[in-house]
């Protein structure tokens, strides 16, 4: 790892400032991604600014129909928490298997989110939930929020505080799991909104990040059943190809774990 | 570089680091506490895994200043004098270990899912809940005999007390 300087921030608005001072600063909330990244050289922030402590990060909040999860809370805490096992149930078990038990101490759903990795978990409830990303200067929509490979809405020097998601009627994710990596191979996470609407969302099949499926969704509204997909196609089309999986095995594996994942829902 | 204060295996001790200096680096190369291995270095398997405040994480993916104020519990600090704590006893006498080199990480995770899980531990949960230590030897039939085993001898012993 190349030298840096690293800052614990105590608050919010002291993050953003200590983040300012350096030539080339970044947010380290668990570490659980940027760290090894460091540790391969792969990136090297002049300074590192620690929000892991800072206590208006931390908790969660049911409040009416609405799951407020705010950006430094670990995923244990997540997995555990009473509320979310009630609300949304989907997301305590997306997070129940995400990275294995100590990467679940330290990874946070905010530092899950801004790094945006192709085959991360969270991306794919935030998009079928339809949530909204809360930062320190505004509220972004799910959809505005995730922007291809690696790349979100955030600005330089924006944090993202917490992440509020509408309670479903139902959801359920489902996920081929890299069994080295623990990423996903493909994932996904299927929600009905309490309005009826019907929202699906896939993760670690596309080269552009994670997407809606809308003939999945379509097939869904009209039928909420797993056989409801079994007639669906998916294009192989501009979805990833790695020596883990071809593109049309993964447009099969979007079939199969949405299939799983109506069948999980609650 | 900056001081990092933090309690290690009971002890307060303050040292100075540079700011990239890892956990695992701070206690291997500045403590000398060369129990905790480190393995992969990529996060993923295990060797590195420590306590902190009583949760098992992996000290190869933490700055030390992360761990600022923290007390960090090691494979040196389980034991009681010359008693070994449960979880290695029941290692050694399941034979749950062959070159050793996955072994603190092994324990320091099997105590950590001890102290979640309680009672309600088989075979099953054991097997899914190691899956981020990773043991080279493929031993991993001994080694949840052994956590099996030490999750017993752990709960007789804290009624004991």
């Amino acid at each position: 790892m190349y030298q840096t300087t690293y800052h614990r921030a105590s608050s919010v608005d002291e993050a953003a400032s200590l983040f300012a001072k350096g030539s080339e600063s970044k947010f380290l909330a668990g570490g659980q991604t940027l760290l090894p990244v460091m540790k391969q050289r792969l990136a090297s922030p002049s300074d590192v600014i620690d929000l892991g402590k800072i206590k208006e990060l931390q908790g969660v909040e049911l409040s009416g129909d609405t799951l407020t999860i705010k950006a430094a809370t670990i995923y244990y805490d997540i997995m555990t928490n009473a509320d979310v096992k009630k609300a949304i149930p989907a997301i305590a078990y997306l997070t129940s298997v995400l990275g294995d038990p100590a990467v679940r101490y330290r990874g946070t759903i905010g530092g899950s989110i801004a790094n945006n990795d192709p085959a991360a978990d969270f991306p794919a409830a935030l998009l079928a939930l339809g949530a909204t990303v809360k930062t320190n200067k505004r509220s972004i929509s799910a959809e505005d929020f995730f922007q291809g490979l690696f790349t979100t809405a955030l600005e330089d020097g924006e944090i993202i505080t917490a992440v509020s998601f509408p309670v479903p009627a139902k959801a359920g994710y489902e996920k081929m799991r890299h069994p080295a990596s623990r990423f996903a191979l493909t994932g996904v996470f299927v929600a009905q909104t309490k309005s009826g609407e019907v929202r699906v969302a896939a993760t670690g099949a596309s080269q552009s990040g994670v997407m809606r499926v809308p003939a999945i969704e379509a097939a869904l509204k009209a039928n909420w059943s797993p056989s409801a997909i079994d007639g669906v196609s998916i294009s192989a089309s501009g979805l990833l190809a790695d020596i883990h999986g071809t593109a049309e095995y993964r447009a099969n594996l979007i079939k199969v774990m949405a299939q799983r994942a109506v069948a999980a829902a609650r | 570089m900056s001081t990092v204060k933090l309690t290690v295996n009971g002890k307060a001790v303050a040292v100075d680091v540079e700011d990239r200096t890892l956990l695992v680096q701070l206690l291997r190369d500045h403590l000398n506490l060369t129990g905790t291995h480190v393995g992969c270095d990529t996060s993923q398997c295990g060797a590195c895994v420590v306590h902190m405040d009583g949760r098992a994480v992996k000290s190869c993916t933490m700055l030390a200043g992360q761990a600022d104020g923290a007390s960090i519990t090691t494979i040196e600090g389980i034991a009681k004098g010359d008693e070994l704590h449960p979880m290695q006893a029941a290692f050694r006498d399941n034979h749950g270990l062959q070159c050793g080199y996955c072994t603190p990480g092994m324990i320091m995770s099997a105590i950590d899912i001890v102290h979640r899980h309680g009672g309600q531990l088989d075979e099953a949960t054991v097997r899914t809940e190691l899956e981020g230590n990773i043991c080279r030897c493929t031993g991993y039939h001994n080694i949840v005999k052994a956590v099996l085993d030490a999750a017993g001898r752990m709960k007789v012993s804290q009624a004991a007390e």
